[in-house]
């Protein structure tokens, strides 16, 4: 960039942009505007080349990229991003779930800004102080519509990652009462010190809501624990010994077993029992209750 | 401000109101190990439903009284400790081990019941 005329990005209006750099823009959008066609075509021919946005046809492609034109002349012409990042958004939205990467769009933005780039080349070559003009008209605004784009893209994507994060950890923590008094909390997955914080909240409302006197915690289906994992455990039958009740944890693996037992975790303080059957047995002994067997009468 | 301590049959029951202080931890524990031996009981529940602080000096004090009344012949149970106070307590490692605890004050008598039974078989 030779000269810096627009250190902020441009706008059709107001003060701050020179008259000559809002001259400048008028006619690239109106070149850009003649040329619609040609260039959108060049550009989706381009983003198949590269084997970007390859969960999609080719003739999605080419519908969105006439948007994502006429949206990127629209606010190199206006100086407002507000419509684009409504459509960043919206498209962001469509194509998340059809696993598109951040790199793809990225990519196919700054395929644009290049391809309208080399456009601008070919016209002006003749005139290089124009040229360069020109260029530094669009570069400012160009940057700004390809960080609006990315930057609307990956907020939309944590906003996703974030939603599926809190619905995975609402299902994975159920507490249920399986008799009077009696809680079983099935754990799933991976604990980290968040779920194991937000496990031990629910259990300890839940204990005092049932006005449960036995917990049967079941890790059968957690795959690994560290000595981490294995203090949360003893902090939540900790806990839940505070509010009266007695905690049975079951379904270690003899993997878990080991690991424990290498690494020096003394469980000593937690009645641990071997399957999640024999938890509810020892739970109901603890209860005094017993379960007797009617053989049908024949 | 003082926490009222009632006879209710063998047991005593001391129900706290509002926050204590240090020097109320201190005169509720000396109060019941005097009054254990005064009305001859057997049990001691100590209701802390309102408390939603449990600093280490409150937990220590509910230990050491827990201990000095079982020296004199009374088995103490701590009641209604809330959940988010449960968890404040093991996540600073204040740990009341070898106290019992209970739900509510209805499982606290039942606690008490239970062991007293159990005392009396174990005699025969």
């Amino acid at each position: 960039m030779v000269s810096k005329q627009t250190p902020s990005a441009p706008r059709g209006e107001g003060p701050a942009p020179s008259e000559d750099t809002a001259g400048l823009l008028r006619e690239l959008v109106a070149h850009l505007r003649q040329k619609r066609t040609a260039l959108r075509e060049e550009w989706a021919r381009r983003i198949t080349q590269a084997q970007l946005l390859t969960a999609m046809t080719e003739e999605e492609i080419f519908a969105e990229a006439t948007s994502v034109y006429d949206n990127y002349v629209e606010a190199l012409e206006t100086g407002t991003f507000e419509a684009l990042q409504a459509y960043a958004r919206n498209l962001s939205e469509r194509i998340i779930p059809r696993g598109v990467e951040t790199h793809e769009v990225v990519g196919i933005v700054l395929l644009l800004r290049d391809v309208l780039a080399r456009s601008l080349f070919a016209k002006y070559q003749e005139d290089f102080e124009k040229l360069n003009r020109i260029l530094d008209a669009y570069e400012p605004a160009a940057n700004r519509i390809a960080n609006t784009v990315a930057v609307g893209f990956v907020q939309e994507r944590e906003r996703v990652i974030r939603q599926q994060q809190e619905a995975i950890r609402e299902l994975s923590t159920p507490v249920l009462q399986v008799r009077e008094r009696l809680l079983i909390l099935p754990i799933i997955g991976v604990i980290d010190p968040q779920r194991a914080r937000q496990l031990t909240e629910q259990l300890l409302r839940a204990i005092r809501t049932n006005r449960a006197k036995v917990v049967v915690i079941d890790i059968t289906g957690v795959a690994a624990m560290d000595s981490n994992v294995a203090n949360h455990l003893v902090q939540t039958v900790e806990a839940s010994r505070l509010l009266g009740a007695t905690v049975i944890v079951t379904g270690l693996s003899p993997e878990i077993a080991q690991t424990l037992v290498t690494i020096g975790v003394d469980l000593s303080e937690m009645t641990t029992v071997g399957d999640l059957q024999g938890g509810i047995e020892e739970a109901e002994r603890l209860l005094g209750v017993k379960v007797v067997v009617i053989t049908e009468a024949n | 401000m003082e926490v009222p301590i009632l006879k209710q049959g063998h047991y005593v029951i001391a129900s706290v109101q509002s926050a204590l202080t240090d020097a109320d931890l201190r005169q509720l524990r000396e109060q019941i190990t005097e009054r254990v031996g005064r009305f001859r009981s057997k049990g001691v529940i100590v209701d802390v439903t309102v408390l939603d602080v449990m600093d280490s000096f409150a937990v220590r004090t509910l230990r050491d009284l827990a201990h000095m009344t079982r020296l004199r012949g009374a088995e103490t149970v701590i009641v209604g400790i809330q959940p988010e106070v449960a968890f404040a307590m093991v996540q600073l490692g204040l740990s009341l081990k070898g106290v019992a605890t209970a739900l509510d004050l209805e499982e606290g008598l039942a606690f008490l019941d239970a062991r007293a039974r159990e005392h009396l078989t174990g005699g025969r």
